[in-house]
């Protein structure tokens, strides 16, 4: 810790003045790097649509409420597809991740160099890819609907369960394996025996949690016409019905809340 | 001293215990449930087979594009895209942290009276609960199509990440430290920024630097619904079923993403 001498007596200070100098500097790049941003961003924006949007918001709102309460009616069988997109989703998601993790892990892979980044470059592009982008090539591929909604989400949640998987396996308890590695237990035996046991609450915590995640972007897939209750929700605002937008929001939140709490006491059940 | 024949009392073969569920009627109906919806789903998903059929070219163009991508023809569209997405997530990022640290700070319980932490934790609760997608949709129709738009979801979206995490940080930190400063008759501000702050920092730097990663993630996908950046380039790509100039720009955003988690890892490592 720096000491230098003022009127005669050792004051003490946090950090030396090249380290201060060096802070500073950071400071200023990162203000610097912020406000030349900010003016690429803000180059081509009309500032009277901005400036004119609390008045918007204002008529917005006074459309958007009251929501539209008998809609829900037609908001049923929507649910229903938009629950058996990620449900059925996640499963396709999970049974693929699961020799992907295997292979990406470094303690169970076939071979370091060749099996292993083939396996980690899946889980980086099934995870930079957002399941709405997956969503909008698959309606253009596979057409519209529930299926294209179905594999969209199974594609994107591959990488991220079969990221949290391996990172599961790398962090067994070794011994096990010796164990039953030592009883001439076969490759197969040894994962079934000795790594399957240990990572199970792992597995179904991390399906439980995807699975969640899941319902709250499956919401929203209809946008761009992969089933499910965002086509109502792109239908309303295509033609403008905001109380409509209003109620399809309610329903979104609920659902997500329900969700959400379903998934904390499933994995607080398991864990 | 009497003697068992432990050999005879055991069973010969040992069983499997069953996994997680140790009640067989529980086990039988939570399988018998899960079977049965799985039933129903399939069932009532209308799938038109012959369309999925008739897209298979299509799925091969796009694989196609995806190994021979096309950057060149539309690189004026794909380089403005991406600028709009990388300034899009670095000024949502700044402006979301700068708003996020002191709702972070009154949303820890050992920091902040109990009307402000309610408050602060229902700020948290409604930028978590909202979507970024509805969010934007929202915002685009108040403040019209482009960037500004996404920026203001991505900051709003950030908020509610930032100060989950930063409180949750901030309720475990050494109580001994932040006991010492106060036992000085530091003031409140003192105490966040001598007990507090250092022991947070490198969380919240690290934090910061995957935040900047999803929010470029997010970016590409909220140009979708006009909040621009490369996902309405992207949009219009895919609409005019051009999947070579499509594989370009997901090389590009699945290349960028990778160098910013690399080299966010590095800097983590170091900060730590």
């Amino acid at each position: 810790m720096p000491i230098s001498t003022l009127d005669g007596k050792p004051a003490w200070k946090h950090r030396t003045s090249r380290q201060s100098l060096a802070l500073w500097a950071g400071w200023l790049a990162l203000v610097a790097l912020f406000v030349f941003t900010w003016q690429v961003m803000t180059k081509d924006t009309n500032w009277e649509y901005v400036l004119d949007a609390p008045t918007v918001a204002a008529d917005l709102g006074s459309r958007m409420f009251p929501p539209r309460w008998s809609y829900i009616e037609k908001l049923w069988w929507p649910m229903w597809d938009t629950l058996n997109i990620a449900t059925l989703g996640t499963l396709i998601g999970i049974v693929i991740a699961v020799p992907v993790a295997f292979l990406a892990a470094r303690n169970t892979t076939p071979s370091l160099y060749i099996a292993r980044p083939i396996a980690l470059f899946i889980i980086v592009s099934s995870r930079s890819i957002n399941s709405l982008i997956w969503a909008l090539l698959l309606v253009s591929i596979i057409g519209p609907g529930v299926l294209a909604g179905i594999v969209a989400i199974g594609l994107r949640s591959i990488g991220f369960c079969a990221k949290l998987l391996y990172e599961a396996i790398e962090e067994i308890d070794q011994t096990q394996v010796e164990a039953v590695t030592a009883s001439g237990a076969s490759r197969a035996q040894v994962i079934d025996f000795a790594i399957v046991p240990q990572i199970l609450p792992a597995f179904f915590g991390i399906t439980v949690f995807r699975w969640d995640i899941n319902i709250r972007e499956s919401t929203i897939l209809g946008l761009v016409g992969a089933g499910g209750i965002g086509l109502q929700l792109s239908a309303s605002l295509n033609v403008l019905a905001w109380p409509q937008v209003t109620m399809i929001f309610v329903i979104i939140l609920a659902t997500v809340v329900v969700s959400e709490w379903i998934s904390a006491k499933v994995r607080h059940a398991i864990i | 001293m009497p003697v068992t024949d432990i050999g005879a009392a055991a069973p010969r073969r040992w069983k499997r215990p069953p996994i997680l569920i140790r009640d067989w009627r529980w086990r039988i109906a939570i399988y018998g449930g899960g079977l049965i919806y799985l039933v129903l789903a399939i069932a009532s998903t209308e799938v038109k087979w012959e369309r999925v059929y008739r897209g298979l070219d299509r799925g091969w163009l796009f694989i196609q594009g995806f190994l021979y991508p096309d950057f060149s023809s539309r690189w004026v569209d794909i380089s403005q895209g991406l600028v709009e997405s990388l300034t899009m997530s670095v000024t949502a990022t700044v402006v979301g942290i700068i708003i996020s640290v002191p709702i972070g700070v009154g949303a820890a319980r050992n920091m902040a009276p109990l009307p402000v932490y309610l408050a602060c934790r229902a700020i948290i609760a409604m930028s978590r609960a909202l979507q970024e997608i509805i969010v934007a949709i929202l915002l685009v129709a108040m403040f019209g199509f482009g960037p500004f738009a996404g920026f203001l979801t991505l900051s709003f979206a950030t908020i509610g990440f930032l100060a989950k995490l930063l409180a949750e940080d901030i309720e475990d930190i050494d109580e001994a430290q932040a006991e010492a400063i106060r036992s000085t008759g530091a003031s409140w501000v003192q105490l966040v920024n001598y007990a507090v702050q250092p022991q947070v920092m490198p969380r919240l730097i690290g934090l910061s630097l995957y935040r900047l990663d999803i929010n470029f993630r997010e970016s590409a996908v909220i140009g979708i619904v006009g909040a621009g950046g490369i996902g309405a380039t992207l949009n219009t790509a895919i609409d005019r079923y051009e999947y070579d100039s499509a594989g370009a720009i997901l090389l590009i955003i699945i290349a960028i993403v990778m160098v910013a988690e690399y080299s966010s890892s590095h800097v983590r490592k170091w900060v730590q």
